[in-house]
């Protein structure tokens, strides 16, 4: 499992389900994992019309639900494409992808644990 | 707690933030509703009242500064306690909410403990708020106290059209030594409580209340569509008021009251008078002395209601009186005509 303290802030993801609930959590990331693509759709759409604002909008809302989760490394990813301004290239936003990847399989094996 | 299930709108456009956050207040032992935007977020403060908003800044359609400029300008919603919550970066957003009216600004991811001492205390600010507001509604009548929370305080005043009244017991003092001095604050209790609701329901304000008399204001500091007319109505309603109290009186063996109501209409000097620390809203000027006046003259007129001329004019015969003639009023350099409204039992 790719589960290393990078992916997935264990404690945080802790505190998130003593917060709110184990079970409210599960269909959180449900929700996450439903909402995301649409974030990684949008800033790729973005970055292709080069539309900086709705750009580093998409990246600002990935950033803060990664962070919900306690997925420091995504959301470390998506704090530098919304500060980074307008990219020439995809290649940021395939970075975000792979570390999405790591980080949905990370949370499954949290919440199916 | 009397904080618990206070009534909270959440307005995120991301749902995995707005989920959260009204879980968590949900938890917190709130009643909670969500807004994914601005738009509805303002839509729904408009169709009910909600005890706190919890504020996203970044959204589509209308954003939280969008919000926040609309929550000011509307006088209904410019007291909701706002609370930001955003991830944005730098000390300049959390500077303008907070020039916006936020209470406060809490950074996402949200952290609960923090959420919950927020909440709280903007909700006891917000109670605290409406005691106070609920004071000055008592104190002052809620016209005054609207007029206060529009314009802020300040002494000094400005010169209006408006009618004025004095109203106040006849034969008082003969009333007090027949009856202890419990049934006398009983006695005026409730004939305040009656007068207010006839000159309140016209839209008038009591501004003073003088023992066993009241002084009484139609067309400031709120204007009113047609001050005379509101005041001879409000003056034919608190004396049917009085006869209906006294029916209740002869049955329980006691005498019948009348009430004297003198009304001028003219230029008044309106405004706070007083000190920064206590001041009242009040009227000055020759309108006010005529219209005491007017009532003190009720005694020796023998009838319940006299209005001046200007009163009459105004009118336009949409209520019965008739015409005393000119009298010669103290301090008045010229004679007044003086005008009788019928009522249903002239006294």
């Amino acid at each position: 499992m790719p589960d290393t303290p990078d992916t997935i802030d264990r404690s945080a993801f802790a505190d998130l389900q003593a917060a709110a609930g184990a079970d409210f959590v599960v269909e959180l990331v449900q929700t996450f994992f439903e909402e995301a693509p649409q974030m990684i759709a949008e800033l790729r759409a973005a970055q292709a019309a080069a539309a900086a604002e709705r750009f580093r909008r998409a990246a600002h809302s990935l950033k803060t639900n990664a962070n919900t989760f306690g997925a420091s490394a995504l959301g470390a990813q998506a704090r530098e494409l919304e500060l980074g301004g307008l990219p020439a290239d995809a290649r940021g936003i395939d970075a975000l992808q792979t570390q999405y990847d790591t980080a949905v399989a990370a949370l499954k094996a949290l919440t199916h644990g | 707690m009397a904080e618990r299930g206070a009534r909270l709108l959440v307005a995120d456009d991301n749902k995995v933030n707005r989920l959260l956050l009204a879980r968590t207040l949900m938890l917190q032992g709130h009643r909670v509703e969500s807004a994914e935007n601005g738009r509805v977020a303002l839509e729904m403060l408009r169709r009910a009242a909600f005890d706190l908003l919890l504020l996203d800044m970044e959204m589509p359609e209308m954003d939280g500064f969008q919000v926040m400029e609309q929550l000011a300008s509307d006088k209904a919603l410019r007291d909701l306690p706002v609370i930001v919550t955003s991830s944005l970066e730098g000390v300049a957003h959390v500077v303008r909410c907070i020039e916006l009216g936020a209470d406060d600004f809490l950074h996402k991811p949200v952290n609960p403990v923090l959420l919950k001492a927020r909440v709280e205390s903007s909700l006891e600010k917000k109670r605290l708020r409406d005691q106070q507001k609920a004071l000055v509604e008592r104190f002052a009548t809620s016209a005054v106290a609207q007029d206060l929370q529009q314009g802020g305080f300040a002494l000094g005043g400005k010169r209006v059209q408006a009618t004025v009244m004095f109203c106040d017991i006849r034969g008082f003092t003969t009333i007090v030594e027949s009856q202890g001095p419990e049934e006398t604050i009983d006695l005026l209790n409730t004939w305040y409580t009656l007068m207010f609701e006839a000159i309140t329901g016209h839209n008038g304000v009591v501004n003073q209340m003088i023992g066993d008399g009241l002084m009484a204001i139609f067309g400031a500091p709120l204007p009113v569509a047609e001050p005379p007319l509101a005041a001879v109505r409000a003056a034919l309603e608190m004396t049917e008021m009085i006869e209906l109290l006294n029916a209740e009186r002869a049955a329980e063996g006691k005498a019948a009251l009348a009430i004297g109501v003198g009304i001028a209409t003219g230029d008044v000097f309106a405004g706070y008078t007083g000190t920064q620390e206590r001041a009242t809203y009040t009227c000055v000027g020759d309108t006010v002395n005529l219209a005491a006046r007017l009532e003190a003259h009720t005694k020796q007129a023998g009838r319940g209601i006299l209005i001046d001329d200007a009163t009459q004019a105004a009118l336009a015969g949409r209520v019965a009186s008739n015409a005393l003639g000119a009298v010669q009023f103290k301090g008045k350099a010229r004679p007044v005509d003086v005008f009788a409204i019928a009522t249903d039992r002239p006294d």
